[in-house]
């Protein structure tokens, strides 16, 4: 068969099972998108703004684990999307992103629209390509599919100038099946003499806890996770990225760990004797002050990235390898092992942890006028039954939704943790909800995030991705305002906007339903209509309470130990905002 | 400590600028880099001379493993290994400064591999220690200009890296 380049980045695409791209069209790109307009097998979703293609090709991945595929144009096109390519480089989500390049001959000659796409995105990508010569395109994209994900997966780039894809030259194709690379060889199976190091100290262990993150939910880990923390019968604590990969209604389950943890799992963390990490990087958001972190634990590391380990906190047993296998290899283990646990240090442990979990610390002002954020992040968890997929943009909302939303399946909690992209959300659940059509899609945001890609409303309209937005409205960027409120003496420097918009306007102007609530007894029946509208998307502005802070805290500096808890249950609403 | 990384990288256009890109992104000197192609023309190697406690050069190590187009890495510093680097360097000669200088260079074991009437230039070649020492003993007034190529290395004995 012989085709032009442009069907060849199609066909490839298709053999490669891609079911939707995401994307804008653009000078560069021209002939690309000729080829998809020629066919039908390859569904083109049209954002509005190149860095929703790359959210909404990010959500479908983190929902579904399969690459997200987003096409550009060059030049602004291009830069537009990389945002988005590095929020899934921080959170190694699998995306292969192909932007238009100018011309070959051009190239360098400062053209219309034209940057270095290849070094732009060099320190937030896998890996890049730039495609010189349309023979090698197929296997280009093979190649960038395979780097994607496999291993610790992560976004990589093709740039394409526009001459590859041009119609007049055919050349012979075939799509790869397979494809190797010499310098590329990702470790699978983690050492058997370092596993079995690992499970003796594990048994051994008097204090121990099983800290996992996103590492379980990308290496589809979660059933093995569980069936060996019910083996160990040891408390687990996930990460900000790790929600759902342990049900978080479970009783080992000591909730989210890290600056906005529970203080039973930050202090189980700071007391324990032995950690394991599992799929998870010792981010700075999770161990705090690092001369602090787990003074008296010896940790053992399962990752499949080498460059994780050691990288901010020396570990005790390292084990390179898939978090599956690995698992896998340990459960054999332990159950040969001969070593008997501590049944009574261990009731000991979870005695004292029973104690912490009794401050009950994400307890907050139930009786208020006012709307408490967590209250709505409660409701919409009981009114989806637990099974929505939910997507948050970046700041107080975000850690509400991760502290009060139950994730019981991985994939289910859709957020950028690494970057902290606001933005996100809302593209993320048009990705989601292709995936999932008849799922529940929620995008938790607040009203500065969510005019980050409020366009994208548009592009729920055109392609009927009908998902409920809840819009936390406090009227401040919030995780601004309680940083200034706790380190800036309460000067709150340009955490407000004078002038935010009428959402409801904004939602009915873009073919949506607006709604609009501002007492605690409206919540749970608007949230049920709002589901109930199976085929319309609604945006739910909710007024909350100006002055809710996220507790617990770590404060910059701080140790697991020393977490800023809610001062006076039922007092923060008395508390005036300057 | 010094290090000394010698890595077998993808020829590919983009691969050099993906190693000095980890290093500037991830704050880690580069004392000197060199790189040309190997016997097979597919591949490059590049040593990389680097300071930095055993923790650093082991994110080093591993960063540079992370990337796609680096084949194999060794950290000559971990083994006995040969370092070389080559000097020219001009120096001007007035009539009675010449034999000196001839004499100096024979001393150590460089060559003079350009004369003119004012000026000679010497190649030398050794570990960078006794280039700095030549460059210390000739007079500095003398020097026009000099070039060096930052050291490159090879392990002894019958490892090495190759695929």
């Amino acid at each position: 068969m012989e085709l032009n380049g442009a069907q060849i980045v199609v066909q490839s695409l298709i053999d490669e099972g891609v079911e939707y791209i995401f994307g804008y069209p653009g000078g560069a790109v021209l002939h690309l998108y000729d080829a998809i307009f020629q066919q039908e097998e390859l569904k083109h979703i049209l954002v509005r703004h190149e860095q929703g293609a790359t959210h909404a090709a990010d959500g479908y991945a983190r929902a579904t684990g399969k690459p997200g595929v987003v096409l550009v144009t060059s030049g602004p096109g291009a830069t537009n999307a990389v945002t988005g390519i590095a929020t899934a480089y921080l959170d190694s989500i699998p995306l292969v992103v192909i932007s238009g390049q100018v011309s070959l001959p051009v190239i360098g000659s400062d053209a219309f629209q034209e940057v270095d796409m290849v070094g732009i995105t060099r320190p937030c990508v896998k890996h890049n390509f730039l495609v010189k010569d349309v023979t090698k395109l197929a296997e280009t994209i093979k190649k960038a599919f395979y780097v994607a994900t496999s291993g610790r997966p992560g976004p990589v780039v093709i740039d394409i100038p526009k001459d590859i894809t041009a119609p007049n030259i055919k050349v012979p194709y075939s799509y790869p099946e397979t494809v190797s690379i010499r310098s590329y060889n990702p470790v699978v199976t983690g050492h058997k003499g370092q596993i079995k190091k690992a499970v003796d100290l594990l048994l051994s262990a008097k204090r121990p806890i099983i800290y996992s993150g996103g590492g379980v939910v990308l290496g589809e880990a979660s059933e093995q996770l569980i069936e060996f923390t019910r083996a160990l019968g040891y408390p687990i604590t996930n990460t900000l990225m790790g929600l759902g990969s342990y049900p978080a209604t479970d009783k080992q389950n000591v909730g989210m760990l890290g600056m906005h943890g529970t203080y039973e799992a930050n202090m189980a963390m700071h007391e324990s004797d032995v950690i394991i990490a599992i799929g998870a990087r010792f981010d700075d958001r999770v161990t705090g002050k690092l001369d602090l972190f787990c003074p008296y634990a010896k940790i053992i590391h399962i990752d499949i990235d080498p460059a994780s380990i050691s990288k901010t906190v020396r570990v005790a047993i390292p084990i390179v390898g898939d978090v599956k296998q690995v698992l896998e290899q340990m459960l054999g283990m332990i159950k040969e092992s001969s070593i008997q646990i501590d049944t009574e240090a261990l009731a000991q442990w979870w005695k004292q942890i029973s104690e912490w979990q009794a401050i009950n610390c994400l307890e907050f002002d139930r009786s208020s006028p006012l709307i408490k954020p967590q209250y709505v992040i409660e409701q919409l968890y009981e009114v989806t039954q637990g099974e929505a997929y939910v997507t948050s943009d970046v700041g107080q909302h975000q850690m509400w939704a991760a502290q009060y939303y139950k994730f019981n399946k991985p994939r289910r909690w859709i957020n950028s943790g690494g970057l902290g992209t606001m933005g996100f959300g809302l593209p993320a659940a048009i990705g989601v909800k292709l995936a999932f059509p008849e799922a529940n899609v929620a995008c938790v945001t607040g009203e500065a995030s969510i005019q980050m890609c409020i366009q994208e409303l548009s592009t729920a309209l055109q392609y009927k991705t009908p998902i409920k937005i809840l819009n936390l409205n406090n009227r401040y960027m919030g995780m601004v305002r309680q940083w200034q409120e706790f380190s800036y003496e309460s000067r709150y420097s340009h955490s407000y906007m004078d002038t935010i918009p009428e959402f409801v306007k904004l939602a009915e102007a873009y073919g949506h339903v607006g709604m609009r609530i501002d007492k605690p007894e409206e919540v749970r029946p608007t949230l049920e209509t709002a589901f109930a509208m199976k085929d319309r998307t609604v945006f739910i502005d909710i007024m909350t309470d100006r002055t809710e802070n996220v507790y617990p805290m770590i404060e910059a500096g701080k140790g697991h130990h020393d977490m800023k808890l809610r001062v006076a249950i039922g007092t923060s609403t008395d508390r005036e905002l300057a | 400590m010094r290090h000394i990384i010698s890595i077998l990288m993808e020829n590919e256009s983009g691969a050099l600028s993906r190693v000095a890109g980890l290093f500037s992104a991830r704050g880690y000197n580069i004392e000197s880099l060199t790189v040309a192609p190997t016997e097979d023309p597919s591949l490059s190697r590049m040593t990389l001379v680097t300071r930095g406690n055993d923790d650093i050069i082991e994110q080093i190590t591993k960063q540079l493993n992370k990337l796609i187009d680096v084949v194999k890495l060794i950290d000559l510093a971990d083994s006995f290994h040969i370092e070389r680097e080559l000097l020219m360097v001009k120096v001007k000669t007035s009539p009675e400064m010449r034999d000196e200088i001839r004499s100096m260079t024979d001393i150590f074991r460089g060559k003079i591999i350009d004369v003119t009437p004012t000026t000679y230039i010497i190649e030398m070649t050794g570990p960078s220690e006794k280039l700095d020492a030549f460059i210390a003993a000739i007079d500095p007034e003398s020097i026009i200009e000099a070039v060096r190529s930052g050291p490159t290395g090879i392990s002894r004995g019958e490892l090495g890296l190759h695929l």
